[in-house]
């Protein structure tokens, strides 16, 4: 007897730092494009401000699906109401590994590391668990990091 | 998350790093547990490298509190019921 069962397209989250470092935004709409074309459903998770980033210079939702609250992201999958196939955590800062390491514990998603900003290379040196990590050196000028990215392809993994 | 504003909390460390804040904790409180990330204090799940170290001080608790943009802050809150509750978490291998 075939299954019937529909097949559900993979998912991805992309947990945002804060969006002080300007090339945040304008990658995360990437990766968010490049994500939807193969075929995997992106949701963000962030906070007030890198949200609303987004959803400002997206809105009629062309590459935009669902956006949540970055806490209300770390209960639903902490009490395994929710998890995702793939995250992808954006980090300049300490507080952007703290929240990798806790999705590379919460979650069973594969877990990508986009690294970026001033200090790039300091933080690369503290990811100690298991991740794939695609840095660059990039604080305004977003290319580096794309290209770092389009190297990985993390979509097509 | 969103009860921290709620609380009557005293901040011990403030814009730390996550590394800062263990080492506080191991430094000033004797007595503490280690817990994975996600792991719930009050109504907040824990965000870190793991081992997460939650300090125990009587009847107050100090835990780890991350937020983007912030980084770490480490906050102190008294409460009896929740102290209790994770003193009865102890695997007995981290706390004295």
């Amino acid at each position: 007897m075939p299954d019937d069962t529909p097949v559900q397209p993979a998912t991805a989250l992309l947990v945002l730092g804060c969006p002080q470092v300007p090339v945040q935004t304008s990658i995360a709409l990437y990766l968010i494009s490049r994500l939807k074309k193969a075929g995997l459903v992106p949701v963000v998770a962030g906070n007030k401000a890198a949200n609303t980033l987004l959803v400002i210079a997206d809105p009629d939702r062309h590459y935009l699906g669902e956006v949540m609250d970055l806490d209300r992201a770390v209960a639903l999958i902490s009490e395994k109401k929710r998890d995702f196939d793939r995250c992808f955590v954006f980090i300049h800062n300490d507080a952007g590994i703290s929240y990798a390491a806790t999705m590379g514990v919460i979650s069973k998603a594969k877990l990508f590391t986009l690294v970026y900003g001033e200090h790039s290379d300091d933080l690369v040196q503290q990811i100690e668990f298991p991740c794939t990590t695609i840095a660059a050196k990039a604080v305004h000028n977003p290319l580096p990091l794309k290209k770092a990215l389009d190297e990985v392809k993390p979509w097509a993994v | 998350m969103g009860c921290v504003e709620e609380m009557n909390y005293e901040i011990l460390l403030r814009d730390a790093s996550f590394k800062e804040s263990r080492a506080y904790i191991k430094e000033h409180f004797p007595e503490y547990i280690d817990v994975q990330p996600g792991f719930k204090v009050f109504d907040i799940h824990v965000i870190g490298i793991p081992p997460i170290a939650i300090g125990l001080d009587h009847d107050f608790v100090i835990f780890p509190y991350t937020k983007p943009c912030h980084g770490t802050f480490l906050l102190r809150v008294e409460d009896t019921e929740e102290a209790a509750r994770l003193r009865a978490t102890k695997s007995g291998k981290s706390a004295k």
